[in-house]
């Protein structure tokens, strides 16, 4: 018989397990994607040109595009994200319309990047007549997102104490004026950090955009107008990036070097990726710090990857 | 004829006494007239039928045991009550005049005018002077200099001024319970409101700090009505003109604060004062 002591230190052993389970299985995939992809750093790889053919290509241009594809998918995203959110927040009355529309978002959260990319295919690429583009990708990701800034969002929102926003309508403010001069800022540090974790995730969304934003770019000169297919920031111009890239050299790469610049191009991605997670933590710290003294209760954070 | 002189002398004594005191009842202008007030939360009958007038330039106490309307009331009267969703009015409320209820009349307006002190302090996480400076800046106000001046003004009305004058841009949340509570009272002052609605301003604070708001609400009478809910008799007692005694949502008994708690009318009313029950 086990008495109840011994059974608690048992199962405290297994949750320490655990956690370090998750730790070693992180360290270990970064540990193996590093090792393979060692170089990475390579400056001229990192800015080089690609090559169809030849050995020695490098991921300049795409590494651009996924950096201009993640901001013009912010510009989209964030303010419908937001509205979205502030939506949920303060102005949805509990009812049917509102259960309706949880479902759609939460329909929307599911949806397989694939099949949201074959939707961007046919739409934004097929109907308009557009071809691939990086609005075309913009567009696709958008979708896939959405839902994600929306909780986010509204979540930063409801964590706003209710005793606040009393104080500002019983000064006389409007509820609009409440949302942007008191909810807003006060909810900005949680919207921040969700927004960076989200770019984390758009900087290496692969299936959504292969089908919309394409696998080839062309090759770029700022010189040209902007208009033109080969200036880097026309949004209506195809553009690999670099998670599209890495599929590609996987699938059909017929370059002789095509496993190890995917491997660097994927090391590339999850420093990427880490980078982006600990400047969030760390762009959280400060402006919570902003709130010096600050009272307020900071709600534990799950550790969502949603 | 020295009788007769007598009697005409004494007859403009009366005269003139019964002038005066019809002059000073008019003196006495109504600033919030309750009238047949019913509410529901949902199916909840939560005030029955209450009508009271409230005076200017006075200090009207709301008491009575938990449960029984009075933080509803006071919310009503500056609408706050409609922040909750299945909330239901009846009847009117007059202040200065105008039902408050009408279609046309803007909320926004109303709070500027009827200012609101909460149980819990609630200044806003910014500094001290954008807490204060929050209400003008929300009704238009630009300059910086009114601003500088407004701030000022309120923080002194509010006895904080001393305190806080030198570090007017810290963060408002690391000032001590009493003192936040006497920001938001600030906070309350700088869109120079008429009323001042409290909602049990002092349950959440200690003696010391308590004693000080309490000799603000003396202070700020001259120029404020003040509506004050509290469920410490005592307080009510000490600094209130006029008590209105609430028990499940009526108003049992509404008179001169001595005279409530020396010589009630109403045996609830007694029983509660001395505190046989709530």
């Amino acid at each position: 018989m086990m008495n109840s002591r011994t059974v608690n230190k048992i199962w405290t052993g297994v949750f320490y397990a655990i956690a370090l389970f998750v730790v070693l299985l992180l360290g270990f995939l970064v540990y193996e994607i590093l090792k393979s992809g060692w170089g990475f750093w390579d400056l001229s790889f990192l800015t080089g040109e690609s090559s169809n053919t030849e050995a020695g290509g490098g991921i300049g241009y795409q590494l651009f595009n996924s950096f201009y594809m993640l901001v013009i998918t912010l510009i989209i995203s964030v303010p419908l994200g937001l509205g979205a959110g502030i939506y949920l927040a303060e102005y949805a009355k509990p009812g049917k319309l509102l259960s309706f529309i949880r479902l759609c978002i939460d329909t929307m959260a599911s949806l397989p990047s694939i099949v949201v990319g074959l939707f961007g295919l046919l739409v934004f690429v097929t109907a308009t007549g557009w071809g691939y583009t990086i609005i075309g990708g913009a567009l696709a990701i958008t979708i896939l997102n959405l839902p994600n800034l929306a909780r986010v969002s509204e979540g930063a929102i409801l964590d706003v104490p209710d005793s606040v926003k009393e104080a500002s309508l019983g000064v006389g403010a409007t509820k609009w004026q409440t949302i942007v001069k008191i909810v807003l800022p006060t909810a900005l540090p949680q919207i921040i950090t969700g927004i960076i974790l989200a770019a984390g995730r758009i900087f290496g969304e692969a299936a959504a955009l292969i089908y919309t934003a394409g696998l080839t770019t062309p090759i770029l000169n700022t010189a040209a107008d902007l208009s033109s297919p080969v200036n880097p920031f026309n949004i209506f111009r195809p553009a690999e990036t670099l998670a599209v890239h890495i599929w590609k050299l996987n699938s059909e790469g017929i370059v002789p070097d095509a496993q190890a610049i995917a491997t660097k191009a994927a090391a590339v991605l999850i420093i990427m990726v880490l980078i982006f997670n600990i400047l969030a933590r760390f762009v959280a710290k400060i402006l919570q710090k902003r709130f010096e003294g600050g009272k307020m209760k900071r709600k534990k954070q799950p550790q969502t990857a949603a | 004829m020295i009788e007769l002189k007598e009697k005409k002398q004494e007859k403009e004594k009366v005269l003139s006494m019964n002038t005066e005191q019809s002059i000073e009842k008019q003196e006495k202008k109504l600033v919030y007239d309750t009238r047949n007030l019913n509410l529901w939360y949902g199916d909840n009958h939560a005030l029955k039928d209450i009508n009271l007038p409230v005076n200017e330039n006075e200090v009207t106490a709301i008491i009575g045991p938990s449960g029984c309307g009075k933080s509803t009331y006071i919310k009503v009267l500056n609408r706050m009550i409609e922040l909750v969703p299945s909330v239901k009015t009846t009847g009117e409320i007059l202040y200065r005049g105008n039902n408050i209820f009408d279609k046309s009349y803007q909320v926004e307006e109303l709070r500027k005018k009827v200012g609101m002190v909460f149980q819990k302090p609630n200044p806003f996480p910014k500094s001290i002077y954008e807490n204060v400076a929050y209400g003008p800046k929300i009704h238009g106000v630009r300059n910086k200099a009114q601003l500088d001046e407004i701030v000022e003004k309120s923080l002194r009305g509010a006895a904080i001024w001393d305190e806080v004058k030198d570090r007017l841009h810290q963060n408002a949340y690391g000032l001590s319970g009493g003192q936040q509570q006497r920001i938001c009272l600030a906070r309350c002052l700088a869109v120079s409101p008429d009323v001042i609605l409290m909602d049990e301003p002092t349950s959440a604070l200690d003696p010391i700090s308590t004693l000080k708001v309490e000799e603000l609400v003396q202070e700020l009478k001259e120029k404020f009505s003040i509506i004050i809910v509290t469920h410490n008799m005592q307080q009510a007692a000490r600094i209130s003109d006029k008590t209105a005694f609430f028990l499940s949502g009526e108003v049992i008994e509404f008179d001169d604060t001595d005279k409530i708690f020396s010589t009630p009318k109403d045996k609830r009313t007694e029983d509660y004062i001395t505190g046989r029950f709530g």
